[in-house]
């Protein structure tokens, strides 16, 4: 049988992959310096290497296939040189896998010398596979025990090192009895237990094994291959075994890949692509405790393992349920997203849900997956951990703060991954942010805010805004900043949230939920009033700083672009509590952010009333008349400020700059008309010497109503080339010029 | 008038374990009620208590008060329907129908189920229980006690010998027991409480049946439908679990069940709040001549060393007190129980100058039960062992939720 199946592979032609020959070089130089390497390494220099190399290796396949008779290393030659041309083949490229029959055969038969098959088992590194049947094949020689012991274990060891580059297993799990029996070999046991450990599936946990497996830890003691292979028996059937692993093992096995290691390195990395996970992956189930302290207090998320509990299943068999079938995927096995893909129907959620949090395959798997009992595991444990660790609320657990951030950073990107919010998340935030101090786990807290998700009640206040509002008050201008940042991200969330709702509604029913729809609007812009109320304040209390002035523009740069980038009827204009200050303001970079601001919400208005006007659709909203005043009333301060130099006569908002000239001319400022044009604005007035400068390169008097006619054309486009984009796009948009040559013109206000 | 448990609220609590052996000096007034006898001080400790750890939460338990305050008012949470919701009526409230039906007319229901044999919950009084609170088990059955035995049995062995794989069902050192209490529930909604026991086998003989109780510790729910209402059929709702015995056991046991069946123990305090209407009701419990006396137990905060004061009354002169403050029999306001602490207060303060009002009270003691408030309760009447156990699983279902 055996001879059989060596012809049918010697008849394919030999197959080396040829692009893997490049870099044989390149390992070879860790290789040890034996007497036929140098002559290899000579070879390797001839062009007709690897016809030569290809022609020995056939030769000496086929002298090993025919050897009769015990050959004597020292004395033939002939050995020799094929042993020595399978060993450099192996070493430089690997071997092709139709030789691994005939060599594994000669090598366990026991014909040769132990040193002969010592050398060809070191040298059995295959180039891409090693086929199952001539495993198969040469594990029937242990049978027969024709070689010996040290053989015998040195085959067990190079199995174990080549498990991943087998081809197929199945005949192999087949000897599954046969590998076991051989843990009674002392020597065998820690090796065979690894074999086994790679071997093993849930079909393979018998109870007579367990009770065998007891018994040699009973003998034996406490073994590490032992504890491994039980502790993975315990994880197919704990219901027949159970086992704690001591939490400081670190390697449970023998490192057996010793004489291959090189080898299987190159080989792995020509084979990168398909390399199999690491062994080991799944043991490390056993939680380190690093302190001490009372049960269930120490923060841990539990390892992902599958459940227990479908023990239940042969007892009851009435019960209806999807996926507590005996083939069911462990978790422990969920390495890629290939094989959630394969096992997506007969996936099983670990046995305790917040292992999830910390595992992005079961994430996707959840969000596949929209099961509330899911939800509500998640949502009990999660609450109640948050609870019981949170730093602040809690008497004496100041001291694990670093644990407690890790576990909030974890649980914020978990929200991440599935976009939303988790519900026990949003309690613990009500629950505690009262009591919060701002400082502890600062960042964390914040960013676990903008998962908020968006309802409908009316509490939001109590809970989110008041609390914040105090805190933000009270604390530092970087506070503020962040949380500028997380109400932004938070509106954005929403938002996102709000348009898909739509979507799925729009389908459906199409536009009959308006008045939910109308509720969460009206939750979105009480958000945006919120963030202009504290943000007026703010700037008031840190007077007009330009860090803040940015956060608060960078919010308003999601909310003036509502219509258009949401589709949603919301369009709110910034207090002027901050409109002011930004116009004013000494830095051209919030000037520069409130024209963007401006321009995109002219683009919007001006697309929710051509919508209007065509009546496309049958807007269920239209923005009232007293967001178009309001848009204009800012648009004319803004235009008079900074084209028409008129701000202080034409501003019309009730809050705004408008002043006599009677006062002006008091404050003694000779040129008070244009003092925030675009030339003269403190923000821009940078700008303007710059380019005086390089304009008049020979005057020094800084003549800055030079600036006029053309030339201001050309300022312009300085201001423009200087990156200014927000102003160029309000000017091109808001102002209408009449002509090139015209200089000033009154601004196109109407919309 | 205002509602009655529903403004106070049943808040959690952070327990403050650390259950120090601190000097304490016990400022011990013994009281009866009216007093006749002068306080006298005792040096030395009594009970482990915790007030040093106490004192450390001091200065923040005001602002705890704020948070608790906010927890009752938690708005739905939306996906997790109900079962997420804070949609609880005011706490007790739903008790309050039933006091009036009790024979006593106390404000505790005697066991709600007629045919409930007292000698079968015997064993569970006059012992030190430990309260927890457990999130709702999942795919926990009833009916696979005997399996669960087996595993926990073999996963308590393993614990005990970290690394020594054990096989599960065979003779172990330590026997489970897991057993159904079909008696301890409120109304028929609620799941049977389970009772979990750890006995030693003696090595010597181990086909005598001697076997000693270790540990014990067991799930109920008593009227829980809030909880038990809002999830789903592959939840079990036993919301509350008590334990006797060593902690490295309750930590075995719960880690187990936190695996098996994807739940969260968590320690239940019990807020100085609750235990004034656990001495208000038990204080208004009908209960035979020569009952041991109504005990309260105040810490004072603030001070360099722990300082308790204790305070007892007659119960029958407490009762004739909460006869005179209780209004309508058969229900329990917050205003009445504030109006019997302050009588209390008011008498201490008469006769010793201390403002109890200003300590913190941690323990009450009566002949129902006596309860304390890092969570530790003492049952001393069967008759009321249920009605205890309905205020203990409220408790339990509002630190859960």
């Amino acid at each position: 049988m055996q001879r059989r199946q060596s012809s049918k592979n010697s008849k394919q032609p030999l197959q080396v992959p040829r692009s893997n020959q490049t870099d044989l070089s390149a390992w070879r130089k860790g290789g040890r310096t034996d007497p036929e390497k140098s002559l290899q390494n000579h070879q390797s220099r001839n062009s007709q290497v690897n016809e030569s190399k290809q022609d020995s290796l056939e030769q000496a396949v086929s002298y090993f296939e025919k050897v009769q008779n015990r050959v004597s290393l020292k004395k033939s030659e002939v050995l020799q040189k094929h042993l020595a041309t399978v060993e450099s083949i192996a070493l430089q490229k690997g071997l092709p896998p139709e030789v691994f029959d005939v060599l594994l055969n000669v090598a366990l038969d026991g014909k040769l010398a132990d040193a002969v098959n010592t050398r060809l088992l070191k040298s059995l590194i295959p180039a891409s596979v090693i086929p199952e049947t001539s495993v198969v094949s040469s594990v029937s020689w242990l049978c027969v025990s024709k070689c010996s012991g040290s053989i015998q274990l040195l085959f067990i060891r190079w199995l174990i090192a080549m498990f991943d580059f087998i081809d197929h297993k199945e005949q192999l799990h087949a000897l599954y009895g046969f590998f076991f029996s051989f843990l009674q070999d002392e020597k065998m046991c820690p090796y065979v237990c690894h074999l086994l450990y790679l071997l093993t599936r849930k079909e393979s946990v018998k109870p007579f094994r367990i009770r065998r497996l007891l018994d040699l830890q009973a003998k034996m003691g406490m073994q590490p291959h032992l504890q491994a292979l039980l502790s993975l028996y315990k994880l197919f059937c704990p219901e027949l075994v159970s086992i704690t692993l001591p939490g400081k093992m670190k390697t449970y096995f023998k490192n057996s890949e010793g004489p291959w290691k090189a080898a299987i390195n190159t080989v792995r990395q020509r084979n990168r692509e398909n390399s199999p996970v690491s062994q080991l992956l799944f043991l490390g189930t056993a939680q380190h405790q690093s302190r001490k302290r009372k049960w269930n207090t120490q923060l841990i998320i539990p390892a992902s393992s599958a459940s227990v509990n479908n023990l239940a299943e042969g007892k009851e068999k009435n019960r209806v349920d999807l996926y507590s079938t005996s083939e069911s995927f462990p978790v422990e096995q969920l390495q890629t997203f290939s094989q959630l893909l394969q096992n997506i129907h007969h996936l099983e959620f670990p046995s305790q849900m917040g292992s999830v949090l910390t595992n992005p395959l079961l994430l996707h798997y959840m969000n596949c997956i929209k099961d509330e009992s899911i939800y509500l595991r998640l949502y009990y444990w999660m609450g109640q951990t948050l609870q019981e660790e949170c730093t602040w609320c809690v008497v004496e657990s100041y001291q694990y703060e670093e644990e407690f951030k890790d576990f909030l950073e974890t649980v914020y990107k978990a929200e991440c991954f599935l976009q939303e919010g988790f519900s026990s998340c949003e309690e613990f935030l009500y629950k505690s942010l009262p009591l919060w101090d701002g400082f502890c786990c600062r960042s964390q807290v914040l960013r676990l805010m903008t998962w908020i998700p968006l309802r409908s009640f009316s509490e939001m206040k109590s809970h989110l805004y008041d609390p914040l509002a105090q805190l933000f008050f009270t604390s530092s201008l970087y506070f503020k900043c962040s949380v500028l940042e997380s109400l932004k991200e938070l509106l954005q969330n929403w938002l996102n949230w709000l348009v898909i709702q739509l979507d799925s509604e729009s389908d459906s029913q199409g536009y009959s939920l308006n008045t939910t729809l109308s509720g969460l609007v009206n939750v979105v812009a009480e958000l945006v009033h919120f963030v202009g109320w504290i943000s007026t304040i703010a700037l008031r209390l840190e007077s007009n700083a330009t860090f803040l002035l940015y956060f608060i523009l960078d919010f308003y740069e999601t909310v003036c672009d509502i219509y258009l980038r949401y589709n949603l009827p919301l369009l709110i204009m910034p207090p002027p509590g901050v409109f002011y200050p930004a116009l004013l303001s000494m830095d051209s970079v919030s000037l520069n952010q409130l024209c963007y601001v401006m321009y995109r919400y002219r683009t919007n208005l001006v697309a929710a009333k051509e919508n209007e006007l065509i009546k496309k659709k049958i807007l269920p909203f239209k923005f009232s008349s007293q967001t178009y005043q309001e848009y204009n009333q800012y648009l004319i301060a803004m235009v008079g400020c900074l084209w028409t130099s008129s701000a202080f006569q034409k501003d019309i908002h009730p809050q705004g700059i408008r002043l006599d000239d009677e006062v002006l001319k008091k404050t003694g400022v000779q040129e008070f008309k244009t003092g925030f044009n675009i030339v003269y604005h403190p923000a821009m007035m940078g700008y303007a010497l710059l380019f005086l400068q390089q304009a008049w390169p020979d005057d020094n008097t800084f003549n800055f109503s030079l600036i006029k006619g053309r030339k201001w054309n050309w300022y312009l486009e300085y201001l423009y080339a200087q990156g200014l984009k927000g102003l160029k796009l309000f000017i091109e948009s808001s102002i209408n010029r009449v002509s090139q040559a015209s200089q000033r013109k009154e601004g196109n206000v109407q919309v | 008038m205002s509602r009655r448990r529903g403004e106070a609220s049943t808040p959690r609590k952070r327990n403050k374990k650390g259950q120090e052996k601190a000097s304490t000096r016990r400022f011990r007034p013994r009281q009866t009620w009216p007093p006749g006898a002068v306080p006298r001080r005792r040096g030395g400790s009594r009970e482990g208590d915790s007030n040093g750890a106490w004192r450390a939460a001091a200065p923040r338990s005001g602002s705890v008060m704020e948070s608790e305050a906010a927890a009752r008012t938690l708005p739905s949470a939306g996906r997790l329907s109900g079962a997420a919701r804070r949609s609880r009526g005011p706490l007790f409230g739903r008790a309050h129908g039933r006091f009036g039906q009790g024979s006593a007319g106390g404000p505790l229901p005697p066991c709600s189920q007629e045919n409930a044999d007292p000698q079968k919950t015997a064993f569970l009084l006059r012992k030190q229980w430990t309260l927890y609170s457990v999130t709702p088990l999942y795919r926990f059955s009833s009916a696979n006690l005997k399996e669960y035995a087996r595993l926990l049995g073999a996963f308590i062995a393993a614990e005990k010998q970290k690394g020594l794989a054990v096989e599960v069902g065979v003779d172990l050192d330590i026997k489970v027991t897991f057993s159904s209490l079909p008696d301890l529930r409120g109304s028929d909604q609620d799941q049977a409480a389970m009772l979990v026991q750890l006995s030693s086998r003696s090595s010597v003989s181990p086909k005598n049946s001697e076997e000693k109780l270790m540990w014990s510790g067991w799930f109920c729910c008593v009227s829980g439908d809030d909880l038990s209402e809002n999830v789903p059929e592959d939840f079990t709702c036993l919301p509350l679990f008590l334990a006797n015995g060593a902690e490295s056991y309750v930590a075995i046991v719960g880690s187990w069940f936190q695996k098996t069946f994807d739940c969260r123990f968590c320690r239940l305090a019990i807020s100085p709040l609750n235990l004034t209407w656990m001495a208000a009701m038990w204080t208004g419990c009908k209960v035979e001549k020569n009952a041991s006396a109504t005990e309260l137990v105040f810490s004072v905060p603030c001070l360099p060393q722990p300082l308790d004061i204790s305070y007892a009354i007659h119960p029958e002169d407490a009762k004739a007190l909460w006869d005179t403050v209780q209004k309508t029999p058969g229900e329990i306001t917050q205003e009445e129980v504030d109006l019997f602490m302050d009588c209390l207060y008011s008498h201490f303060h008469r006769h010793f100058k201390i403002h109890l009002s200003a300590t913190k009270l941690v323990k009450v003691s009566t002949a129902i039960a006596s309860a304390h408030c890092d969570g530790i309760i003492k049952f001393l009447q069967s008759k009321y062992l249920i009605g205890v156990l309905m205020l203990l699983t409220e408790l339990a279902i509002s630190q859960i939720q």
